[in-house]
């Protein structure tokens, strides 16, 4: 059921022959800079609720340090498939694995909800994401740094209900990054935020990512979002996966290019096809 | 409009801030109008004597001494029962919002117990304690039980389930869960509780003191009918109206102090 669609990227070619030409352009980098994440195996998943089998036999790798998205109809069960992914769920039938691990502590969520304590001020928000390191002695220092990565070093002493829904989504960033997770699952982390904000945090997951390298994994109804982050995009049709699609285009990714363009087009069609048949 | 309002009355040159007083026209009002009334005879001194009188009263009772002693015997009676219904409402809230165990157990007969008005038990309970201290108590506590119970467990069962799911995600203890998650989610719900509770407390006081008491703000109220002095009779009930007004006040502060995170709470 693989279908790569590997895209002609000249410009690419052109840039990893460049390392022997003395006009060499900035090799421009395809992996994050450096991987730190878990290799993630899946083993013939199912999922049912009640008498609806949600995911109807997944198998799937995803190597070290590779930034997926998922992407399929509301209800194709991806969500469900993030959630047994970061155990949320029982597992039906099936396994996950995470290289040598079952299930490690350190997979963060994001969610389409920031899920802040609005009760907690920015900075101990962020000093939840330690886990238990939150009453280790450097717990504030690295609350601070990861508020600061994600740009909202000044905002540490506000309640989250003065903050805007963009801002307030970068807290929970910070606050899924604090601990250096090696597992990062996003369910529509940015579903809920409007056009141009939602742009500066792609831009913003795409360079923690490439700082960080931990194995990304991204639920998402918008396939430009998919092509514009991903690796690699799946699609989920029924339960189960019906494309894998490699995404091959230079990082940081330039927003708009035809090749991207024409990507996101091809995985529209094969939704969209899919909904022609039923 | 606002900006007419902004030119004509530009902030600095604002009156001094008067929040504080403001709250206090309508009642300064309501006795400037009652004295008026009282001294040019348009209500008879037999159906309502003049505040003066009434402070008069007031006057004489606190040199005596009776007026402190009796204020300082119902406000006792008052915040013992408080405390010991409240603690009792908050556990059975705790316990049966957090567990299903414990609100299968108790809950149904909490529930059969509310229906009964507390009051109606006034007979019941000067049977089992006589006039005693126990039986002011023992209803106040009653009566305050249930608010405090119904608005601790509403608040913990309504916490926001998607931060309890994110609590556990980042390996919260359940302790920890309770203590940063559950808690605070929960104190809202559980000041309305205390407010209401505060209410209950001085009805249920005052009917007590009424009915069955040798002392107390209730018991100067109906001894001065006895004796026809309705200036104490009015006295004693304007009393009553301070301290239920005291008691919200004070669970206000708390309430501003600890849910200075709410939005409805924020200094504008």
């Amino acid at each position: 059921m693989q279908t790569a669609l590997r895209t002609a990227l000249p410009e690419t070619e052109l840039a990893s022959r460049a390392n022997f030409a003395p006009h060499a352009r900035v090799v421009r980098e395809e992996r994050p800079l450096q991987v730190s994440g878990l290799p993630l195996n899946i083993r013939g998943l199912r999922k049912s609720f009640g008498d609806n089998e949600v995911l109807r036999g997944i198998d799937l790798h995803i190597p070290a340090g590779q930034f997926v998205a998922i992407v399929g109809k509301s209800g194709c069960g991806k969500s469900t498939l993030l959630r047994l992914i970061a155990g949320l769920e029982k597992i039906d039938a099936g396994s996950i694995s995470f290289g040598d691990e079952v299930l490690p502590e350190d997979i963060r969520v994001m969610f389409q909800e920031p899920r802040l304590l609005p009760w907690a001020r920015v900075l101990s928000n962020v000093e939840v994401g330690l886990g238990r390191d939150r009453s280790s002695g450097d717990a504030h220092a690295r609350a601070e740094k990861a508020l600061s990565e994600v740009g909202l070093a000044d905002k540490r002493d506000q309640w989250p209900s003065v903050l805007s829904g963009g801002q307030k989504q970068r807290v929970a960033l910070a606050r899924a990054l604090v601990s250096r997770p090696r597992v990062l699952a996003f369910d529509e982390p940015l579903g809920a935020l409007d056009a141009l904000t939602r742009i500066s945090m792609q831009r913003l997951l795409e360079r923690v990512w490439r700082d960080q390298g931990f194995t990304a994994i991204l639920v998402t109804h918008d396939v430009s979002e998919a092509v514009a982050l991903a690796d690699r995009v799946l699609v989920i049709e029924e339960g189960r996966i019906a494309h894998d699609v490699l995404v091959n285009a230079s990082r940081p990714r330039a927003r708009g290019s035809v090749e991207l363009a024409g990507l996101e087009g091809s995985i529209l069609s094969h939704l969209l096809s899919a909904d022609d048949r039923t | 409009m606002s900006l007419i309002d902004s030119i004509s009355l530009p902030r600095k040159v604002r009156l001094p801030r008067s929040d504080g007083l403001v709250q206090w026209i309508v009642p300064l009002a309501i006795i400037a109008l009652w004295q008026v009334a009282a001294i040019t005879g348009f209500v008879p001194v037999r159906v309502l004597p003049a505040p003066s009188d009434v402070a008069l009263a007031g006057w004489k009772l606190l040199l005596s001494g009776e007026l402190v002693r009796n204020i300082w015997v119902s406000f006792w009676r008052a915040s013992i029962g408080f405390l010991i219904g409240g603690s009792i409402g908050f556990a059975f809230g705790l316990a049966n919002g957090l567990s299903q165990l414990s609100a299968r157990l108790t809950d149904t007969t909490l529930q059969m117990v509310r229906n009964v008005p507390h009051l109606a038990l006034i007979p019941l309970v000067i049977l089992w304690f006589g006039i005693d201290e126990s039986a002011k108590l023992f209803l106040v506590a009653l009566g305050v039980f249930f608010p405090i119970y119904l608005n601790t467990l509403h608040g913990i069962r309504t916490v926001d389930p998607q931060l309890i799911e994110m609590g556990r995600i980042y390996g919260m203890t359940d302790g920890e869960l309770f203590r940063r998650v559950i808690f605070p989610g929960a104190l809202p719900s559980i000041f309305v509780g205390i407010r209401f509770a505060l209410g209950i407390m001085w009805l249920t006081l005052i009917v007590a003191e009424t009915i069955a008491a040798s002392s107390g703000l209730g018991y100067m109220a109906m001894q001065a009918r006895e004796f026809m002095l309705i200036d104490v009779v009015v006295l004693s009930i304007l009393i009553y109206a301070l301290l239920g007004k005291l008691a919200d006040s004070a669970s206000r502060v708390l309430e501003r102090a600890t849910l200075s995170w709410h939005p409805a709470f924020q200094k504008r």
